[in-house]
């Protein structure tokens, strides 16, 4: 393994790579499409309003975009602390 | 050439396919059966979990909750589909470091405890169960209409071929079939989708026609459909219509279950890399979000199609005319799905005319709600080989993930409680006849509870991904990311949040789903609005404060475990996998 605190601030990079992805996550699904849904009632889309695009297209594609967002961060970050495979 | 014929000729050839496939690839070791020796691409691989993934519950059931339940079904949609953001950022890569074929092997190595690793296999068949219980419902629609018999019998045969499908191959025979069938089903579901929404809207993409104008009226489609249910008492599509705390609760329930489903899970285990661990997770969510991005459009459209078929005229002008569902053969569909038993209906005003209206007392015309995208294409009067195409999607989708979770079921069985427990010294073969006699033994309870299923297809299985997330999830992500969790709080946590959910369930769907022995309904929940496909996320809200609290009131784990933790943490390293 490699040393301790360099192992221990790669993990805490990832932490917050983890978090800034999650809390767009559940700003997209939870925020917009159920909870601030009303508040997006507004913006008509379609027939209907954002709030309702965002919980049936909107957060799908969203999560796509973070998941390989992710996986693109995380393996440049594996190789900065010499930790890839 | 008829339909029946046509439909047998498209879904034999499938099935060969499929067969051809599990024989040229058969599994001969132990560890090829688990995990296909490893050699997996990562597009491969997501092509292969996302088959594994999408069941009859995405493929058969969910757009027909859709269609009935509109903006409210959009639980599944986020649930299904976020459990990949949490898979790919939370769990998949460090699974794949720790490098073991099965999820109670994880937790029983994480937590140095063998009653960990045998309560994870508990928590594990229990969700995987109730998961095939919801595939059966799904194998009996599709088999009773293809060979126009009725549920049961359709169910019965669905069965049988299911358990000769799971049995012939492994891991390795399961990802190279699951490719082609993944395929398949992507085929039959977006192809009648495009068809249609070119009819009703002129855009070929269903995903944008279902926002665009319908050629029928010049009005958005959903404000169209919204003004045909509106004339005929039934509530609003757009609007939301269950409480903002079950639609809320019910999504991070799906959304946790996803990412604590043992048989997607294992998916993971077999890529060559970390780093493709997580490419994986984002391969598989794109090619789920082709079939889930076009599910809205499928189930919108098909409600407007089954109106408009009821509605000849409008829905302000006269119902259809009895005589014209018993003879017309543009209605050949009705009648074919009569037959099920699925469809029914009845001229109880006796005048000549089918109403389909809201008020249960005038309403002529009872769909069971799984029939909807099967009976879609027939609905909107496709060609003949699109119809066949569908039947045979929606097998391919059930059979994929029937097979899966055999898999894991079987492997559990065999791999975690025989050989890691009970008879360390089985052959190699012993341990494929234990696996094997697993799978039939889930196929015959998962069937005889298929005959009066707890919900429709996409309901039982949420219940399933109810009882992952309140047992499996937490225990997995604690395991990685808090290294305080200790034997004693991992087991306490799980043995809470699977023992509160499940008797939660129970209540309301009936003990071990048999019908009529539940005390409370999902109409008239026990707490709040809180329904019993929702409460998987309280019951992981359980877990997590039973294990933090145990936990810390109890001594901390060992050494060599946290090391193992800071080990799993790191990519470098990763060997192939290895068997206990």
């Amino acid at each position: 393994m490699a040393d301790k605190s360099s192992s221990n601030a790669y993990w805490a990079a990832n932490i917050r790579l983890i978090r800034l992805c999650l809390i767009i996550w559940a700003l997209v699904s939870f925020g917009f499409g159920i909870l601030l849904r009303p508040m997006l009632s507004g913006i008509a889309v379609g027939g209907t309003d954002l709030g309702f695009w965002f919980a049936q297209q909107g957060s799908i594609l969203v999560f796509l975009v973070l998941i390989f967002f992710y996986a693109a961060r995380m393996n440049k970050l594996d190789r900065e602390y010499g930790v890839e495979e | 050439m008829d339909q029946f014929t046509l439909n047998l000729i498209v879904v034999g050839a499938t099935f060969l396919l499929y067969i051809g496939i599990a024989i040229w690839a058969r599994a001969g070791s132990t560890s090829e059966f688990y995990a296909a020796g490893r050699g997996v691409h990562p597009i491969t691989n997501g092509m292969a979990t996302a088959a594994d993934w999408m069941s009859a519950a995405s493929f058969i059931s969910m757009a027909g909750l859709i269609a009935f339940l509109g903006y409210d079904a959009s639980a599944y949609l986020m649930g299904w589909t976020g459990g990949y953001v949490l898979l790919a950022l939370m769990l998949a890569p460090y699974l794949r470091k720790f490098g073991k074929y099965t999820v109670p092997e994880f937790i029983g190595d994480r937590f140095y405890s063998p009653t960990a690793r045998m309560v994870a296999v508990v928590c594990l068949i229990v969700a995987s169960v109730t998961y095939v219980i919801g595939q059966m419902t799904g194998v009996g629609v599709a088999f009773s209409r293809f060979l126009e018999v009725d549920n049961a019998t359709g169910l019965y045969i669905g069965a049988g071929i299911v358990f000769l499908y799971a049995v012939l191959g492994g891991m390795k025979g399961i990802t190279y079939t699951q490719v082609a069938q993944y395929v398949v089903l992507i085929i039959a579901y977006t192809i009648p989708a495009v068809f249609i929404s070119l009819q009703l809207t002129g855009n070929p993409i269903p995903a944008l026609g279902l926002f665009s104008e319908a050629k029928a009226t010049g009005e958005p489609v959903l404000t169209t459909l919204n003004g045909m249910l509106a004339d005929l008492g039934f509530q609003s599509y757009t609007e939301q219509h269950d409480t903002t705390l079950n639609m809320f609760l019910f999504t991070v329930s799906l959304m946790i279950g996803t990412a604590g489903l043992p048989h997607v899970i294992v998916r993971f285990f077999t890529v060559p890399k970390v780093a493709d661990a997580r490419y994986s997770a984002g391969w598989a969510l794109v090619f789920i979000a082709l079939l889930y991005l076009t599910a809205p459009a499928v189930g919108a459209m098909a409600r407007m199609n089954l109106i408009a078929t009821f509605y000849p005229n409008g829905t302000t002008g006269e119902a259809v005319a009895l005589s014209d569902i018993q003879s017309n053969e543009n209605l050949d569909w009705v009648r074919n799905w009569e037959k099920t038993g699925l469809l029914k209906f009845e001229d109880k005003n006796g005048d000549g005319r089918i109403q389909y209206v809201a008020d249960a007392d005038a309403n002529e015309l009872t769909v069971n709600r799984d029939i909807m995208v099967l009976a879609n294409p027939e609905i909107a009067n496709l060609p003949g080989w699109v119809i066949a195409l569908v039947a045979a999607g929606g097998l391919a989708a059930a059979l994929s993930t029937a097979a899966g979770l055999l898999l894991a079921i079987s492997s559990a069985i065999s791999h975690d409680l025989i050989k890691g427990q009970l008879n360390p010294n089985i052959s190699e073969r012993g341990e494929l006849l234990a696996a094997r006699i697993s799978m039939a033994v889930a196929i015959a309870v998962a069937t005889y509870l298929g005959l009066n299923p707890p919900g429709f297809a996409a309901q039982t299985v949420a219940l399933a991904f109810g009882i992952a997330a309140a047992s499996l999830f937490p225990a997995l992500m604690m395991g990685i990311f808090v290294k305080r969790i200790n034997n004693k709080g991992a087991v306490a946590g799980m043995l809470a949040g699977l023992i509160v959910t499940l008797v939660y369930i129970f209540l309301h769907k009936g003990w071990f789903f048999l019908p009529g022995t539940n005390s409370f309904s999902d109409s008239d929940p026990l707490l709040l609005s809180i329904k019993s496909t929702s409460f998987g996320s309280i019951g992981a809200l359980i877990n997590f404060i039973v294990a933090y609290v145990v936990s810390n009131a109890t001594e901390e784990p060992p050494e060599e475990i946290q090391e193992l933790v800071e080990s799993i943490r790191i990519p470098k390293g990763a060997g192939a996998a290895t068997a206990h």
